[in-house]
């Protein structure tokens, strides 16, 4: 099980800074895809179940088809910039980059999670009907108002992406 | 089993590596693909809270965070091709003034 989660998350690592460092827009895209996939399975190491088949449908399937399908019809040229990494602009981008890192690790190893404890115990989960169930209840009744709402905001994204991608320019 | 400190320092690195490529990037795809790297290291901060704190909200969390990510990016990359198609580049160092 440590195994799992520290494969894993070296994995993640390793491939979302593949993602930044590529300059053909494709293979990030790939490189993506194999970040989002541990995620899934970090979420899954989490007993986060509905999150990680959504993160692979949603993510891994919608978003990553949608990218894909954008790069080829804009059809690029890759990138000239290798050179120009370590010019100082971006050597100061780098430097803050990794001081936000360092700042937020030194946050999380020197604290205790805090915050109010919640009652969903797995054992209860699984002698309640399982995750799924516990979890859409919990969407339809606390967070209804959110969900209708989620809702709007994607005819809202419909409406938007058709009226940008049919306009006349 | 504790593994607070490992999911947690990877969701810190990986949103600092989104940070990162939205800082020294110029094509606005790859700039995209950066702010999704952001997002999901939220979401496994978010799970993980969830995890150690035994609450399901950390998850529903999770899950409105996607929907708005899969709603950013359809609107996104709609921006891009329509810049795209009035510029003929994404580069986003030659998109760096407001006029057209």
């Amino acid at each position: 099980m440590d195994w799992f989660v520290y494969g894993f998350s070296a994995l993640a690592i390793a491939s979302a800074i593949m993602v930044i460092t590529r300059r053909n827009p494709i293979i990030s895209a790939l490189y993506l895809c194999l970040t989002l996939f541990c995620l899934a399975a970090l979420f899954v190491l989490l007993e986060a179940y509905f999150i990680a088949a959504v993160q692979v449908l949603v993510y891994a399937g919608a978003v990553m088809v949608l990218f894909i399908f954008v790069i080829m019809l804009l059809n690029l040229d890759p990138e000239k910039m290798i050179v120009e990494y370590f010019q100082t602009p971006r050597m100061i981008s780098v430097i803050s980059a990794l001081l936000l890192f360092g700042f937020l690790t030194f946050v999380f190893w020197t604290n205790n999670i805090t915050g109010e404890r919640g009652y969903d115990f797995p054992v209860q989960i699984t002698q309640g009907g399982g995750h799924l169930k516990a979890m859409s209840s919990k969407l339809f009744t606390t967070f209804l108002l959110a969900f209708e709402v989620t809702s709007i905001l994607l005819l809202v994204a419909i409406v938007g992406a058709v009226v940008l991608a049919k306009r006349k320019v | 089993m504790d593994y607070s400190g490992v999911m947690l320092v990877t969701s810190a690195a990986i949103f600092t590596i989104g940070v990162a490529g939205v800082l020294i990037r110029r094509n606005a795809l790859i700039f995209f693909m950066s702010i999704e790297l952001m997002l999901n290291a939220a979401n496994l901060a978010f799970a993980s809270f969830s995890y150690f704190l035994n609450s399901l909200d950390g998850q529903v969390f999770v899950f409105f965070v996607m929907m708005v990510a899969a709603a950013e990016a359809a609107v996104g990359l709609g921006i891009i091709i329509a810049i795209f198609k009035n510029r003929k580049t994404v580069d986003l160092y030659d998109l760096r003034l407001l006029q057209g």
